[in-house]
């Protein structure tokens, strides 16, 4: 009997709407953003670009290891030089033909061959293979970078939109503090301060790249406390409030994760910029310095000899051109995303 | 002495006691921070309720219902004035005092578009205030909230999958479902079904009826739809500008309304009979603005009664017998 009036009830509560059968779903929101991302055409050149310089600089060294980064070609070539003299004595002029030999023993501004793909630079490094290293350490530098900008943005930002007031205010005068301050002459003045250090030139970079981050979060930070500050007023925020959530929980677990579709646009089109910044650095010789190897230094190699840049295009043209694919790649992939992520697109 | 000064007022019999509740939203700030105009949309309110009663709140757009359920919850701090709830004052609880409280009470918003999270799936939703609350074990938390949403009559499949593949009812028993996860004493609804169309209406309120008599909950059901409240509700408490004007059990106020806005709020009951003759009573004039409230009785500007003390004097809230409380000066004449 007491079963039989428990059925009953049952029945009654089950909805009547029409129920969604079991194997067909409406995709997930993710899903969603993958398909929409792979209809164009400008984010799948974009995201082959960036793969293939990932490719390329990480892999690339170990299937090509013909030359290291620090290699010098001491094939060497020999030089002849000859100087003509004309003296007149008593009348009669005498020629007087001078040949120099020189012998180098580096083989350097070498033209592109079977033997260096890309030639050599003024030094007789490998172009070629100094491009995948440069490669590996602009997309590492450039990674770590967003990487910490991005968690530093979210935190900053992050506290600032949830709790507004007082603390909103401190954090983004700071922010509006630390965007007024000029860049370059900074970077100067520590990388100075850097040399007088004797800090290893491999790491240096990571330092001002820890630099980097803490002058470009701001950016995240405004970004982040936006979002925020509009999603903190819809209704399943108050849900949370209601539920008891801890603080840290609200911001983390259910404001933070729907900030991240901004957040990712903004975070693949700052990989373009961080590359873009790590190649000025090196340029300006403030980044990886000599003997190893980036984009920006290996452009550099123009600023020694004018005749490189008027006669030798393959020490320069090379990385510079792999500077503009690996920030198109993340541009162009930024704003595929973006396309991607966004709520009002049509499937 | 303040402490037992408590104790000795607080009603065992009831779950939850609301004492003279008021809450202000400051409108204009001078630079110093002091307030200059402010909207009571809250104002001087109390009620007791017992365990497993439902009371209804009814009133107009605007008039303060969804403050006071809010208020109750704290998630607006009251102005002044005093929640009671299981014989403990949490009026002044900080946030960590209220997280072990929120157990208890819980709410369900009228939005069910709005009030859940689009990024995380109903079994995520569901199954977080069990695990933060350790409501059961970590290894039985999927079998709670299967349970649970078999309760509120959610398919099971629906685990895996995410708020916007459901329709406004359905979402809605997932609210339901979200809210009853912590086994709570006390559930403030918050007009839970005027978003919905009305055959649903009508399987929700069943639902929440059922739910009602299977864990003993206790509702406080606000809305402005007279003929839900009347169905689900023990008491009613009518709202007019933030206040309460009449309070009382079901039949009473329908049988008898003593408050000339109560008259007209019920003469305007749609009747499903086309031929029947409804003797409604037209209020003239609109509600006044709650952050320039009218001096003395409230809605003495739109009384068919009014008299001249009404405009100067605040009636008091008084009880006319049976626990049927109003606040009228025409009341107090008779």
């Amino acid at each position: 009997m007491s079963e039989n009036t428990k059925n009953d009830t049952k029945e009654e509560v089950v909805d009547s709407e029409l129920p969604l059968d079991k194997n067909v779903r409406l995709m997930s929101p993710a899903r969603m953003v993958v398909r929409r991302f792979f209809r164009s055409k400008l984010s799948i050149v974009g995201l082959i670009m960036v793969v293939g310089l990932f490719i390329f600089s990480f892999l690339g060294p170990l299937v090509y290891t013909q030359w290291g980064e620090i290699e010098l070609d001491e094939s060497g070539k020999t030089e002849y030089s000859v100087t003509e003299t004309t003296y007149t004595v008593d009348g009669r002029e005498y020629t007087v033909r001078q040949t120099t030999e020189k012998s180098l023993k580096d083989n350097f501004l070498a033209p592109p061959s079977s033997e260096h793909i890309l030639g050599t630079d003024n030094e007789g490094y490998d172009i070629f293979v100094r491009l995948m290293y440069g490669g590996r350490i602009s997309l590492i530098v450039s990674f770590i970078a967003v990487f910490l900008i991005t968690i530093l943005g979210v935190i900053m930002g992050g506290i600032a939109g949830f709790f507004g007031g007082v603390i909103d205010n401190i954090i983004m005068r700071a922010c509006d503090i630390l965007i007024c301050l000029p860049g370059i002459p900074i970077l100067l003045i520590i990388s100075t301060i850097l040399d007088a250090s004797e800090i290893d030139a491999k790491y240096r970079i990571y330092l001002l790249m820890i630099y980097l981050t803490f002058i470009s979060w701001p950016g995240t930070a405004r970004l982040v406390r936006g979002q925020i500050l509009s999603l903190r007023e819809q209704e399943y925020m108050v849900a949370a409030e209601a539920m008891g959530y801890s603080t840290g929980r609200k911001i983390f677990k259910h404001l933070v994760p729907n900030v991240m579709p901004q957040l990712i646009v903004s975070m693949s089109l700052s990989l373009g910029s961080m590359i873009l910044y790590e190649a000025t650095l090196s340029y300006l010789n403030l980044g990886v310095k000599a003997p190893y190897a980036a984009w920006g230094t290996m452009i550099n190699i123009i600023s020694t000899n004018q005749d490189i840049l008027q006669n030798h295009l393959n020490v320069w043209v090379p990385a510079g051109v792999c500077i503009v694919i690996a920030v198109l790649g993340f541009n162009f992939i930024g704003d595929g995303l973006r396309d991607a992520l966004d709520p009002k697109a049509r499937r | 002495m303040a402490d037992k000064k408590i104790i000795e007022a607080y009603d065992p019999e009831a779950i939850l006691e609301v004492r003279n509740l008021r809450k202000c939203f400051p409108l204009k700030k001078t630079l110093t921070g002091k307030v200059t105009q402010e909207l009571i949309a809250v104002d001087d309110v109390s009620f007791k309720l017992k365990p497993g009663e439902t009371l209804g709140i009814v009133g107009e757009s605007g008039c303060g219902k969804t403050t006071l359920g809010r208020a109750i919850l704290k998630l607006h701090q009251p102005t002044s004035g005093k929640i009671i709830f299981e014989g403990q004052d949490i009026t002044d609880f900080k946030s960590s005092q209220m997280r072990e409280i929120r157990k208890k009470m819980q709410i369900i918003f009228q939005d069910p578009y709005s009030s859940l999270p689009p990024r995380s799936t109903v079994g995520g939703i569901l199954s977080e205030p069990v695990t933060v609350h350790n409501i059961v074990p970590k290894a039985e938390v999927k079998d709670y909230v299967l349970d649970l949403m078999d309760k509120c009559g959610l398919r099971d499949y629906y685990y895996e999958r995410y708020p916007h593949e459901f329709s406004g009812g359905q979402r809605q028993r997932i609210c339901i479902a979200r809210a009853l996860s912590v086994n709570p004493k006390l559930v403030i609804c918050d007009e839970p079904v005027s978003a919905l169309d009305v055959s649903i209406q009508a399987q929700i309120i069943n639902l929440l009826k059922k739910l009602q008599q299977d864990m003993n909950l206790t509702y406080m059901f606000i809305s402005h739809d007279l003929s839900v409240v009347k169905f689900i509700s023990d008491k009613i408490g009518v709202m007019y500008l933030g206040s309460m004007v009449e309070y009382g059990t079901k039949e009473e106020i329908f049988s008898n309304p003593l408050h000339p806005y109560t008259q007209a709020l019920f003469s305007a009951i749609p009747h499903p009979d086309p031929n029947f003759k409804m003797n409604r009573i037209i209020l003239k004039g609109d509600i006044p603005s709650p952050a320039n409230p009218p001096k003395g009785c409230r809605f003495h500007t739109r009384c068919p009664y009014a008299k001249d003390i009404c405009k100067e004097v605040t009636p008091e809230y008084k009880d006319h017998g049976n626990g049927h409380c109003a606040a009228c000066h025409l009341l107090d004449e008779q």
